[in-house]
């Protein structure tokens, strides 16, 4: 006998519920662009256009690393004081050259990212717990470098090109950001790699019994999250000129937001890197929409209101896609009659 | 049948857990080719067995041949490198991923480095209609039934050149026509040569398909028998260590009603909820045990739920003790003397690291309440009552609920409704992996209750149970009620006849 | 699957090791207590032990809070901006005309408002995650966000400086000669292990905790539950924040309670209570605020600089952990 899709009897689910969702970031993000680009004279402008990239580069390196520990159903608090230890000893060995400022922040972003991956796949310790404690490691080791001040960044060498120079008239973080979000998107959907993790978070004991690699899977995509944190650091000591220790503070929880208005389940086993780009973008162009807004003397909100409104905006985008999460939760676990 | 060359031989395998002999001198010999069951109480060391061929626990003591080769599998990732994959009673499956994926995750097929979607969307449909089914590979495995998904499971296992499949209870949450199905497929593994374990409670269905059967008690082999040399009667005699004669020879230990059915606790009638359930009428009077028959799929769960509140109706009549009620949340109807035993028991039954007198007094504690503080020595005595009355085995009332056998976390739940003094108690597979003793334990004593005035409505698939326990069936079927019986109508083939007859499924039916 | 055997559990020996690590937290505080006693000069002195307290006090009171909710299995991340907000409240209160007319009643005011309304404010996390299913961490990252911009708008982000003696005597009154906030704080600790171990609340907050759906079917009202310990969480909140601005005699958005949320919760994964849900040990809570700050003050007073004891701090919350997590499963 044949059991085919279109028996009565053994019911399809059918479920565009994820797809309609992620579809649905694009779609409001497209929005709001719409919204700027009528709205404002400059809003496209390539001077707005490039300071928006420049500076939310760093924010979409974090979250790209944070989607993917969430996505295995962990999640990454160290990503900040990450980027802010990286970002004192980058701008420490600027001194010697773009490549050793470069790669000792990386360096940073290594030593973290194994350190939690060694305490959630070894020592078994919630990735809550064991990333809040690699967050203060990172962050302590930041501040003793730096003697808890900012450090300077030597102008001598070419190290401030990686976040104050352009490239083809593109400026490099935007670049650097744009590589890692091709090879992101790559890796999750292209590689074994990539399916492991979905495989994973959707359901790690199945996913130890079909004989994947867990434990190897978890560990580097936490060290990933660690080079990508670091990489924001780094790029952060460069535009700005200091190695400021004091930095990043609240980038884990703008970056988990962000992941979360691109529509990954905190539940881990579904996720899209597109859609984190967007949720970086959404949230980073409430920011510059709220300037402009400001510009044309309409509203006059101090900058205080952007995080009230970013917190709204969250909320709404969680409201949105609680209907879907639902629905989808409740066809998974489809009880028998 | 004696082949010269077994495919697996386990023999003399010794386990212990502190001590303790979980397995002792336990043998299994399994032919290239053939189906054999592995049966046995809770407790008697199938799964333990399983679990030291598959290297997931070490042995103590034995050996292992494999394909002529002595063993020893570290893990059961290697075990299904070295030829023997293992099918769990949960589907360990990724649901959020397309069943492709699911089929070909950790052996990816790539192309330039990349993975290569379209060979293996169409490498797994090949492997799927090898077993005739045809489903769109590419969507998340959440979307197809629980039966599709069980295919997939086994359609992954085959598919790693499995000389040996394992299937520990792949039944239990499958409807008749989903376990022909699965049947057709052990029968198609047979044909080619793939030797298959087959653990199941359900006897009936191991003379459909087994050609052997071994029979495990207390850690030993007791038993190992062709299965058309050994009648159901002898098996568990064999199960349960006693004489044939010393079985009853009814299958359950329902007796027959000795009270008198009283005045209405429950009447639903024209009841909608969800897609589910479309028309359910059904009637309950106190000291009556009134059985919910129907296929998976039928809405025996979801009316069930929909009385007690769980997930509120759409629409429909419910009078619960003779007024006319709608609750929205479970709390309402426990108000009114409704008590609801859940289908699974881990995931809507217990609270696993609570003890059992936690767990026993759950739902009543807003009753042992004073000025909001719990009255724990009136909890004790309660505690206390109910743990003698239904004879649960325990090291005492603090001891975790999670440690305790399935048998007696099921007594715990009864007791939890018991101890509210209900009118109406639904039992969702009251009996469900659970070992034939205990078994019997809790059908003698929902009898006993009914007796004594409860009224009492039982979801159950095992067909005795039903047959021979309930005063009056009702069949649902495609979410509405098809046929109300009362006792002595209630047989067997006129309750199949009621589920086959019904709806679109008439042609599928008898598969 | 079903015929696991049932084993003998534990009932074997004592093992000292399995008792050390259960009770690792107390143990390193004794530890801790005596190497000072030995080694740090004046240690055993009344105003160690009040500079101890009064530093640890908001720490264990918005714990307090945390352990309920982490024993229902969420998590609250807006205590640090729930703090902010009750901390921007107080002052505009009995600064206020009104306030500064009527001074007993503005000082009342200036207490029960801040609190009632970061109490307010929990149960609208708590509201908004039932309501819509959504994940804690995600639920109260939102007032996360949005109130600590709330609390920067109430004042435009400027410093509120204050003298209040009234308002201040909830952080740096005495009575007996111990600093009131070290009394509120053991109230709350003794309030909420009290309603842990002997209340319906309590006994349902660890059936929600354990398996929600299951104690959703045995009658027990899961959502409200859930409320309830996110609006108590936020009253505490609300009792630190104003604690904070007493003992500061100044009230700044931008810094009250900035990492609090983070802070509470180290204390309460050290204190022993599992952050999957069903378990709550309150004054274990109590026990982890004190080994992380009195960590925290034997390095410092034995001149070690406060970044490094940050690490220490990362790896005592991990050590201590993990080696619960191996006592629970020996």
């Amino acid at each position: 006998m044949t059991v085919s899709t279109q028996s009565p009897a053994l019911p399809q689910r059918p479920s565009r519920i994820a797809w309609a969702a992620q579809q649905r970031v694009l779609i409001a993000l497209a929005a709001l662009i719409l919204f700027g680009a009528l709205r404002y004279e400059h809003f496209l402008g390539a001077y707005n256009v490039l300071s928006v990239l420049r500076y939310n580069s760093m924010f979409a390196l974090t979250s790209l690393g944070m989607a993917f520990v969430i996505m295995t159903a962990g999640i990454d608090l160290s990503v900040g004081t990450t980027a802010a230890c990286a970002c004192v000893v980058s701008a420490l060995l600027s001194s010697y050259g773009l490549a050793a400022g470069l790669f000792g922040g990386l360096g940073v972003g290594l030593v973290v990212g194994v350190l939690n991956a060694f305490m959630v796949t070894r020592m078994k310790i919630l990735p809550f717990i064991a990333t809040l404690a690699g967050m203060l490691i990172a962050s302590g080791t930041g501040l003793l470098l730096a003697n808890n001040q900012s450090v300077s960044v030597s102008y001598d060498t070419d190290f401030t090109w990686l976040g104050q120079g352009d490239w083809l008239g593109f400026p490099v973080p935007g670049w650097i950001a744009i590589a890692a979000y091709v090879y992101g998107s790559v890796l999750l959907n292209y590689t074994s790699f990539g399916r492991a993790v979905l495989a994973v978070g959707g359901n790690e004991e199945a996913a130890r019994l079909m004989g994947l690699p867990v434990d190897r899977t978890l560990f580097w995509t936490y060290v990933q999250s660690g080079l990508f944190a670091s990489l924001a650091g780094v790029i952060l000591a460069a535009q700005f000129g200091a190695g400021q220790p004091a930095e990043g503070v609240g980038w884990e929880l703008f970056s988990i937001a962000a992941v979360v208005v691109g529509g990954t389940l905190l539940t881990g086993g579904v996720g899209s890197v597109a859609n984190t780009l967007a949720g970086v973008l959404l949230l980073g162009l409430i920011f510059n929409v709220l300037n402009f807004e400001n510009g044309l003397g309409v509203i006059s909100l101090s900058a205080y209101w952007q995080s009230v409104v970013r917190g709204v905006f969250l909320m709404i985008v969680v409201m949105a896609g609680s209907g879907a999460a639902r629905r989808a939760l409740r066809t998974a676990a489809g009880p028998g009659g | 049948m004696p082949s010269p060359s077994p495919l697996l031989v386990m023999r003399d395998i010794d386990k212990r857990f502190q001590g303790v002999h979980a397995l002792a001198k336990a043998s299994l010999e399994v032919q290239p080719g053939e189906v054999m069951a592995l049966v046995g109480q809770n407790g008697a060391g199938k799964s333990t067995l399983i679990k030291v061929l598959t290297g997931a626990y070490s042995r103590d003591d034995g050996s292992i041949t494999f394909a002529g080769q002595p063993i020893a599998f570290a893990s059961p990732m290697e075990a299904q490198r070295g030829g023997v994959s293992t099918i769990y009673q949960e589907i360990n499956l990724v649901p959020f991923r397309s069943v492709a994926e699911n089929i070909f995750l950790g052996r990816e097929r790539r192309r330039y480095g990349l993975l290569d979607w379209p060979r293996m969307n169409a490498e797994a449909a090949e492997i799927l209609r090898r077993f005739a089914i045809t489903v769109d590979v590419r969507k998340p495995l959440m979307d197809f039934s629980t039966a599709i998904q069980q295919m997939v499971a086994i359609a992954r296992a085959v598919s790693f050149q499995a000389q040996l499949v394992i299937m520990d209870e792949p039944t239990s949450s499958l409807d008749e026509r989903e376990v022909e199905v699965l049947f057709d497929v052990m029968r198609q593994l047979r044909a080619e040569g793939v030797a298959v374990i087959f653990i199941s409670h359900r006897l009936d269905e191991l003379y459909q398909v087994c050609d052997r059967v071994t029979v495990m008690r207390d850690g030993r082999t007791v038993m190992t028998r062709r299965m058309d040399e050994v009648d159901k009667l002898s098996l568990v005699a064999a199960m349960l260590g006693r004489d044939v004669e010393a079985v009853r020879s009814r299958e359950t230990a329902f007796a027959a009603a000795t009270g008198r059915a009283g005045g209405d606790v429950l009447s639903v009638e024209g009841l909608k909820v969800g897609r589910r359930v479309r028309d359910v009428g059904i009637e309950v009077r106190s000291g009556q045990i009134v059985g919910l028959a129907g296929l998976l799929g039928s809405g025996r769960t979801e009316t069930a739920r929909a009385v007690f509140g769980a997930d509120p109706a759409d629409a429909g009549a419910i009078r619960l003790m003779g007024r006319a009620v709608a609750p929205q949340e479970p709390a309402d109807a426990i108000a009114l003397g409704v008590g609801y035993c859940s289908e699974d028991r881990k995931a809507d039954g217990i609270i696993p690291d609570m003890s059992v007198r936690e767990n026993l007094t759950l739902a009543i504690l807003p009753r042992l309440v004073a000025l909001g503080v719990v009255d724990e020595t009136r909890q004790r005595a309660i505690v206390e009552t109910f743990m003698k009355r239904l004879a649960i085995k325990a090291s005492g009332p603090e001891q975790k609920i999670r440690e305790l056998s399935g048998g007696n976390q099921q007594k715990v739940l009864l007791a939890r409704w018991l101890c509210a003094d209900p009118k109406l108690l639904i039992l969702d597979e009251p009996t469900r992996g659970i070992d034939v003793g205990a078994k019997a334990e809790i059908q003698a004593l929902i009898r006993e209750l009914a007796d004594q005035g409860l009224g009492v409505l039982m979801i159950s698939s095992e067909l005795e149970e039903i047959v021979e326990g309930a005063d009056r069936v009702y069949v649902l079927s495609d979410g509405r009620t098809v046929a109300d019986l009362p006792h002595a109508q209630a047989t067997a083939s006129a309750i199949m006849a009621a589920m086959a007859h019904a709806g679109g499924a008439s042609e599928n039916a008898d598969g | 699957m079903a015929d696991a055997p049932t084993l003998p559990r534990g009932r074997a020996t004592p093992d000292l090791m399995a008792f050390l690590r259960r009770y690792a937290a107390l143990a390193a505080l004794i530890v801790l207590l005596v190497f000072n006693v030995l080694v740090t000069p004046h240690f055993l002195s009344l105003q160690t032990l009040n500079v101890n307290l009064t530093q640890v006090a908001t720490i264990v009171i918005v714990s307090v809070g945390m352990t309920l909710v982490i024993a229902t299995g969420g998590i609250d991340l807006s205590v640090g901006s729930l703090m902010a907000i009750a901390g921007a409240l107080a002052p505009l209160i009995f600064l206020s005309p009104f306030g500064v007319a009527h001074p007993a009643l503005g000082d009342a005011l200036a207490f029960v408002v801040p609190i009632a309304a970061a109490g307010l404010l929990g149960a609208f996390n708590g509201w908004f995650i039932t309501r819509f299913r959504v994940q804690p961490i995600v639920g109260t990252l939102v007032m996360f966000i949005a109130g600590r911009g709330v609390a920067q708008v109430l004042t435009n982000g400027n410093l509120q400086v204050f003298h209040n003696p009234t308002f201040q005597f909830i952080g740096l009154g005495r009575v007996f000669g111990a600093p009131f906030q070290v009394i509120v704080m053991l109230a709350l600790v003794a309030a909420a292990a009290w309603t842990m171990r002997r209340t319906l609340f309590g006994r349902q907050i660890l059936a929600v905790g354990g398996n929600d759906r299951a104690a959703r079917l045995a009658g027990v009202p899961v959502d409200r539950v859930k409320r309830g310990v996110y609006a108590i969480s936020g009253l505490c909140a609300g009792i630190a924040g104003l604690v904070v601005i007493a003992i500061n005699s100044s009230s700044d958005a931008n810094l009250v309670g900035l990492g609090m949320e983070l802070d509470a919760i180290a204390a309460v994964a050290v204190g022993g209570t599992a952050f999957t849900g069903g378990q709550a040990n309150v004054v274990g809570s109590l026990i982890g605020a004190l080994l992380i700050q009195l960590l925290r003050y034997t390095l410092l007073a034995n001149g070690v600089p406060d970044a490094a004891a940050l690490i220490v701090k990362g790896a005592i919350i991990a050590g201590a952990v993990w080696s619960q997590q191996r006592g629970r499963s020996a």
